[in-house]
């Protein structure tokens, strides 16, 4: 009887560890990482994207931020195309994480441009004036060990030039950093096809109205805009925002998708209403009026 | 029958070690939960959330838990087997190295060394030494039980056996990378494949490291303290196998809505829900065991940190499996509401048991009764309180910000944006610090009650109650 024999128990209780192990852990391998889940256009990473990687790592940025978008209504309206298989076989360690402290990344490259990040990163509040994430200018500090670099691309086999390791000299660790933020998401071409089309003629819902109401929404062009053009649309990563530049149903466009090539997101999970008052603030807000 | 020579020494060094690594782990958590609230908190490069959440949790895990783990089995294993430790040698080597390894831990991480996998962020020298102190341990245990002098082996026995096997299975195969250097390491498997091992092993962690132990103390403690046996033995025998068997299916519950396999998903959702059936019959078996006893519930506190203990077991298996439905899993998922849970676990069910444990064990390692049972009472009452208020504060949280990420406007956008729904945790994070630091003064007043007793009169009675009891 096992209750009377401990080489025996450990045994069976091994055996009986091992059935739900092998059904729901080793099973899968067969299927994972396969021909089966393959996506021909995701690339490994480069020199500076992996050393990137492994700072993310290194700094626990996982701990608040996870990386994978589920296939759900509120999920891919907030961050995009939901995440496949095949787009993380070059990821070892995997960085999906449990908890979203701040938002997801998964799809966070493409979304701004490369000094939204470094401005970000420099001090996250001077954007988001009332987010929890600390500092990381210090990373600006540290540069790059080059060698360090290259071994680590040789164990993970990733393909690389001499040349990619060479530049790593001129590079810091902030570089790197937002290097691999570009990078996240980027392996499958979801931004264009996830760009809606505009059919029918665009309305203006408040065509005429007053300032006094314009200035009401001035909010929604605080927290969603000035970050990049500046607390009075004066510019700073972004241009500076001329309200006779574009007509109405153009700057609806440009709000509500986005500008790809020019790192300007698109803006569509605010909603069309939300969006229109964008563009009558844009466009007939006076700059300096309403500010005492 | 003559009385061994018990190794006591050994019980009392581990006792205190876990003690200390439990509230360096219990401090950190604290500093960790104001720095959420103030990024201002954050010292880089070293003392930043990103780099001490993982020192909260590996002390918590690693240091508390699997030490007063260590020191509770090396009590309990002498008592059932009737004999004295196989190596007294091997168990005092066990406790330096336990140590260094928890030193390396910590000094390791807050240097930016990190597999970054939760739970398991040591980088490869330390799970080296990880293995070695568990291959120490379990032949140690092993070979005791081995040496028995009472042929059949109790329900504690047979949990520790499992947890002894089923750690080290988990424990290797999650380990498995390739070193670049002597801290950096990147793991043997890819994406969706690394992260479908990875919650196979994080789940069964709390399985067979903060679920069995628990309950082999549990089922030895219980009687010991109320005076009479568990109710059924052959309930405990079909809770042990049901649980160890259903337990490895449900890692991928982490997982729900991931890239992994849906029928992964599927199976791990459809065990966890399974597992409620052994989870209460130990609870069940436990709370039946207290027939004609339940008075003892206000006169013996040793019972109530254990009946309430069970009873955060019983709701924590409840919450969990509802947690690993993917209907609920989809709302509730990356926000507060898992941290709340994770916490009801191990500040009220494990440590509660460890707690109860380590004042069954203080006249028995000390040599004299308890400097204070209305401060292990005051004790009680502040962890309590102060885990209540933690948990209750981040479910409300988790439910609130899922709503808000999931609220959409009439044309199908959405109503709010992320920075939006994240400034409505503030006062939240604000009621969970609190809760934290209540329950951190709670377990201040337990170190102090112990000091005490340890350094008390040296001619005071030497207690020996409940010692003729096998």
């Amino acid at each position: 009887m096992w209750e009377k024999k401990p080489i025996l128990l450990l045994l069976l209780a091994t055996g009986t560890i091992l059935v739900g192990t092998i059904v729901t852990m080793i099973l899968p391998f067969a299927w994972v990482n396969t021909d089966h889940d393959k996506i021909e256009t995701v690339t490994p990473y480069n020199a500076l994207e992996q050393e990137g990687r492994d700072i993310y790592i290194r700094e626990g940025c996982n701990n608040c931020h996870s990386q994978t978008v589920r296939p759900l209504v509120a999920e891919v309206l907030r961050y995009g195309e939901y995440s496949k298989s095949g787009e993380f076989v070059y990821d070892r360690p995997f960085l999906w994480g449990s908890k979203r402290t701040g938002p997801d990344l998964a799809r966070i490259g493409g979304k701004y441009p490369d000094d939204w990040h470094y401005k970000h990163m420099d001090s996250p509040r001077s954007m988001v004036p009332k987010t929890n994430m600390p500092d990381y200018k210090w990373l600006r500090d540290n540069k790059l060990d080059p060698d360090m670099v290259r071994r680590k691309m040789d164990v993970l086999n990733f393909p690389y030039s001499g040349d990619e390791i060479k530049a790593l000299n001129n590079k810091n660790e902030m570089d790197a950093i937002v290097a691999y933020m570009q990078k996240l998401g980027t392996g499958i071409p979801w931004r264009e096809s996830a760009a809606i089309t505009i059919v029918g003629d665009l309305t203006n819902p408040y065509s005429g109205v007053d300032h006094l109401t314009m200035e009401g929404w001035e909010d929604i062009y605080q927290e969603n805009c000035a970050a990049c053009h500046g607390e009075h649309m004066e510019g700073d990563i972004g241009p500076e925002l001329v309200g006779s530049a574009y007509e109405e149903a153009e700057l609806f466009e440009i709000i509500y998708n986005g500008i790809s090539d020019g790192g300007m997101p698109g803006f569509s999970n605010l909603g069309k209403d939300k969006v229109w008052k964008l563009v009558n603030y844009l466009k007939y807000y006076q700059q300096g009026e309403g500010h005492h | 029958m003559d009385k061994p020579e018990y190794n006591i020494a050994i019980v009392r060094g581990f006792v205190t070690w876990s003690i200390l690594w439990g509230l360096v782990a219990i401090l950190v958590g604290v500093i960790v939960s104001f720095q959420m609230i103030d990024p201002d908190l954050n010292f880089p490069p070293y003392l930043t959330f990103g780099r001490l959440r993982p020192i909260h949790t590996n002390a918590g895990i690693y240091g508390w838990g699997v030490g007063s783990i260590f020191a509770m089995f090396f009590y309990i294993v002498q008592r059932l087997c009737k004999t004295a430790l196989w190596s007294d040698k091997l168990a005092r080597f066990q406790l330096w190295f336990f140590n260094a390894t928890i030193i390396a831990s910590a000094v390791t991480l807050i240097l930016g060394y990190t597999t970054s996998k939760e739970y398991h962020e040591m980088e490869w020298p330390i799970d080296v030494m990880i293995v070695i102190l568990w291959v120490a341990f379990a032949i140690n245990i092993i070979m005791t039980i081995i040496k028995r002098r009472e042929e059949q082996m109790y329900i504690s026995l047979w949990y520790m056996l499992a947890a002894i096997v089923g750690v080290a299975i988990l424990f290797l195969v999650n380990s498995a990378a390739v070193p670049v250097s002597l801290f950096k390491s990147y793991s043997a498997y890819a994406g969706t494949n690394d992260a479908n091992v990875h919650w196979w092993f994080g789940h069964n962690a709390v399985a067979m490291a903060l679920t069995a132990p628990p309950l082999a103390m549990f089922y030895y403690f219980l009687p010991k303290s109320t005076g009479v046996p568990i109710y059924s033995h052959r309930l405990s025998i079909i809770a042990f196998w049901s649980l160890i068997f259903m337990y490895l299916w449900t890692g991928a519950h982490h997982l729900l809505w991931t890239p992994v396999p849906d029928w992964i998903q599927t199976l791990a959702m459809a065990f966890s829900v399974m597992l409620i059936a052994p989870s209460w019959g130990s609870v069940i078996n436990g709370y039946l065991s207290m027939n004609g006893q339940w008075h003892q519930m206000r006169e013996n506190y040793l019972v109530k940190f254990l009946i309430v203990g069970i009873t955060f077991y019983g709701l924590q298996t409840l919450q969990g499996p509802m947690q690993a439905i993917r209907t609920f899993s989809a709302f509730i998922h990356y926000t507060d509401w898992v941290p709340a849970h994770i916490h009801m676990g191990t500040m009220g069910w494990v440590s509660m048991i460890a707690f109860a444990g380590i004042y069954y064990l203080a006249p028995r390692i000390y040599g004299r009764e308890l400097y204070s049972i209305p401060l292990a009472n005051l004790h009680f009452w502040l962890i309590l309180i102060g885990q209540l208020i933690w948990s209750i504060s981040l479910w409300i949280a988790g439910v609130l910000q899922a709503g808000m990420w999931n609220a959409m406007n009439d044309d199908g956008s959405l109503t709010y944006t992320f920075m939006e729904t994240m400034v409505e945790m503030y006062p939240y994070w604000w009621a969970r610090s609190i809760g934290g630091v209540i329950y951190l003064l709670g377990v201040v007043i337990f170190i102090y009650n112990l000091v005490l007793t340890a350094k008390g009169d040296k001619s005071a009675p030497v207690v020996a109650s409940a010692e003729g009891r096998a």
